[in-house]
């Protein structure tokens, strides 16, 4: 299911903590990493290791909001739009981001490259407007400095 | 990467690593890196929690509790292991400063849980960042690494005999788990729901055991009010207001930043000289002075000194020290809307006047910036918001209700100037002028 890495991580993480289920979190964090989502396979191959159900994982699943259960872009753009970043612009950002990419709020692009998504505060208000593309962050943005970002992965991809 | 930006008036203390190459472990050694951790060994406990008093230290998570008191209330002996947690789920809106001490100087935050390690006789420690900060683990994780090899952290920490090990991870996107009891929900691997207190976490905490839980930016100060001495570290601030603070300046500034500020700077001044004033000639209009859920101050407001005390009489809180600054082209009734938006998504649902309350106040905010509201509804705002007050297992539901209850109050003219169908002054096309008589 998982790379020698990241099983060999998950072997070690469940030691870490007073309790197993203390490293749940963080592995379906690390999981969706290298799977993408997570997936039923995903789902069930944690609550093994970490001796609960599967049940009991969808129901933390579905409390975390950077979790998901479908497969997000190559590149999941995160536009904030909270108040620091609404107050510089962030607002136009997501607009921008929306028209560029072609898709709504939560879509995917048909080649499945970029997802857009407009977040809550990402902890980058004084270099606002902020994004985070994956887990980098691109701040102090425009529009045109947001079309040098999305020209970016798009090189990444094509490499 | 996240910087700091100075101006003559900051004090670098917290930040004086900053921007100096200390995430690595022996450039923090040349730059007193883990002497205080030594010297905290000398004193033991009780030397510890008395230095911690002395030096006024008030958490920067936003309450402001003093943190040496907090330490004080773990018992000696407990029946379960202790543990020291490090909340570094910065998701305030208008906050973000943590992310700097991560990312610049790592190591003083592990020395920070080794000293509150050493003072409550724990053996272990958690460091807790928000899952958006997965670059700043990498970090972290790398400075645990160094610690280990160079004996600090294990087993016989500084050849002491005392054991100690900490363990960093990163939560999955929830505003939420910076509470104090949600957090430690979170940790167990569970929906980060809130506890109910009491027991408070320094009886019964993280596993059941006592827990001393700890803004990341407190526990940073801590090794370098060691370094300076508490008595010295105390007087660069206020009254019952030591140290300094790293001030996140937001919104509408010409030189928006993360400033380290004696506590107790002058708001005003903060706005108008550290931040240079507001861009294009425009006015104030408001000031959000300690991150989204503390109520708005008014110009006028603001000539106030930044401590706990001094904004708490201003009618607002110091919070997370994260100031927005607003300019006369915000909309206030779609500020309060926005603010709620993210209430909403972020109460866990758990306690019904939160998960309803937010929901409500929302619709009411969308239907009022529409236009469809009628006069009614201010007053209904205001009523709901108040009555989610206090009435919640955690202060979240304080949270969306404060800040609200400070618009209508304030900005009651510009809400009303939205009834009978007008909608958002700030939104629609201006009016034609009246012809001259």
């Amino acid at each position: 299911m998982f790379s020698p890495q990241l099983a060999a991580r998950f072997d070690r993480l469940v030691t870490l903590y007073p309790v197993k289920r203390s490293a749940l979190v963080p592995m379906l964090l690390y999981a969706q990493d290298e799977v993408g989502y997570l997936s039923e396979a995903v789902i069930a191959e944690v609550a093994e290791r970490v001796g609960i159900s599967e049940l009991e994982v969808r129901n933390v699943i579905s409390y975390y909001s950077l979790l998901r259960t479908k497969p997000a872009g190559k590149y999941h753009v995160q536009v904030c739009t909270n108040i620091s970043c609404m107050l510089r612009g962030g607002n136009e950002i997501l607009e921008h981001c929306k028209r560029k990419l072609n898709v709504p709020n939560k879509g995917v692009t048909p080649d499945g490259l970029f997802s857009l998504e407009e977040v809550e505060c990402i902890g980058a208000c004084s270099w606002a407007p902020a994004v985070q593309v994956n887990y980098d962050f691109h701040e102090n943005l425009t529009p045109e400095k947001m079309d040098g970002v999305l020209a970016e992965y798009r090189g990444k991809a094509g490499q | 990467m996240a910087y700091l930006t100075t101006h003559p008036d900051c004090v670098p203390l917290v930040s004086y690593r900053f921007g100096k190459g200390a995430t690595s472990i022996d450039k923090y050694l040349e730059m007193e890196g883990y002497e205080s951790a030594r010297k905290a060994l000398g004193l033991g406990p009780e030397g510890i929690i008395n230095e911690m008093k002395a030096s006024n230290l008030r958490g920067r998570g936003g309450a402001g509790f003093p943190t040496g008191l907090k330490w004080s209330f773990v018992p000696k002996q407990a029946a379960k292991p202790k543990y020291v947690l490090v909340n570094g789920d910065e998701s305030e809106p208008g906050t973000c400063k943590d992310r700097l001490i991560f990312e610049h100087d790592p190591h003083s935050v592990i020395e920070g849980v080794i000293i509150a390690g050493l003072a409550i006789q724990a053996k272990m420690g958690f460091i807790y960042l928000r899952g958006e900060y997965r670059y700043l683990l990498k970090i972290m994780e790398r400075a645990v690494e160094e610690a280990y090899a160079k004996g600090f952290l294990g087993k016989n920490i500084f050849g002491s005999g005392i054991d100690f090990d900490i363990v960093t991870q990163t939560g999955a996107g929830a505003y939420e788990v910076g509470e104090e009891s949600a957090l430690m929900e979170s940790l167990e691997g569970k929906r980060g729901v809130p506890r109910i207190r009491p027991p408070f976490p320094a009886v019964v905490g993280l596993y059941g055991g006592p827990t001393i839980i700890n803004n990341a930016e407190t526990i940073a100060t801590v090794p370098h009010i060691f370094r300076i001495g508490a008595a010295e570290y105390a007087k660069l601030g206020t009254e019952r207001n030591g140290g300094t603070r790293l001030f996140c300046l937001s919104g509408h500034l010409e030189r928006p930043g993360v400033y380290e500020l004696p506590m107790g700077y002058n708001l005003k001044k903060m706005i108008y000289e550290v931040g240079g004033g507001i861009p294009g000639g425009k006015k104030l209009k408001a000031v959000v002075p300690g991150g989204s859920s503390t109520p708005v101050l008014l110009p006028e407001e603001i000539d106030i000194g930044m401590d706990f005390d001094q904004v708490g009489k201003a009618g607002s809180m110091l919070g997370s020290g994260g100031v927005v600054v607003l300019d006369e082209t915000v909309c206030m009734v779609e500020f309060a809307l926005r603010t709620m938006k993210f209430y909403r998504h972020e109460s866990c649902g758990w306690c019904i006047p939160c998960r309803e309350g937010t929901d409500w106040l929302q619709k009411s905010l969308t239907r009022l910036h529409e236009g469809g509201a009628v006069d009614k509804d201010i007053d209904n705002i205001r009523y709901l918001a108040e009555n989610m007050l206090g009435r919640t297992f955690c202060p979240l539901g304080d949270a969306a209700a404060m800040p609200t209850i400070g618009f209508v109050k304030k900005f009651r003219k510009e809400f009303e100037d939205h009834l009978e169908g007008r909608g958002c002054p700030y939104h629609r096309a201006p009016e034609p002028e009246p012809a001259l008589v």
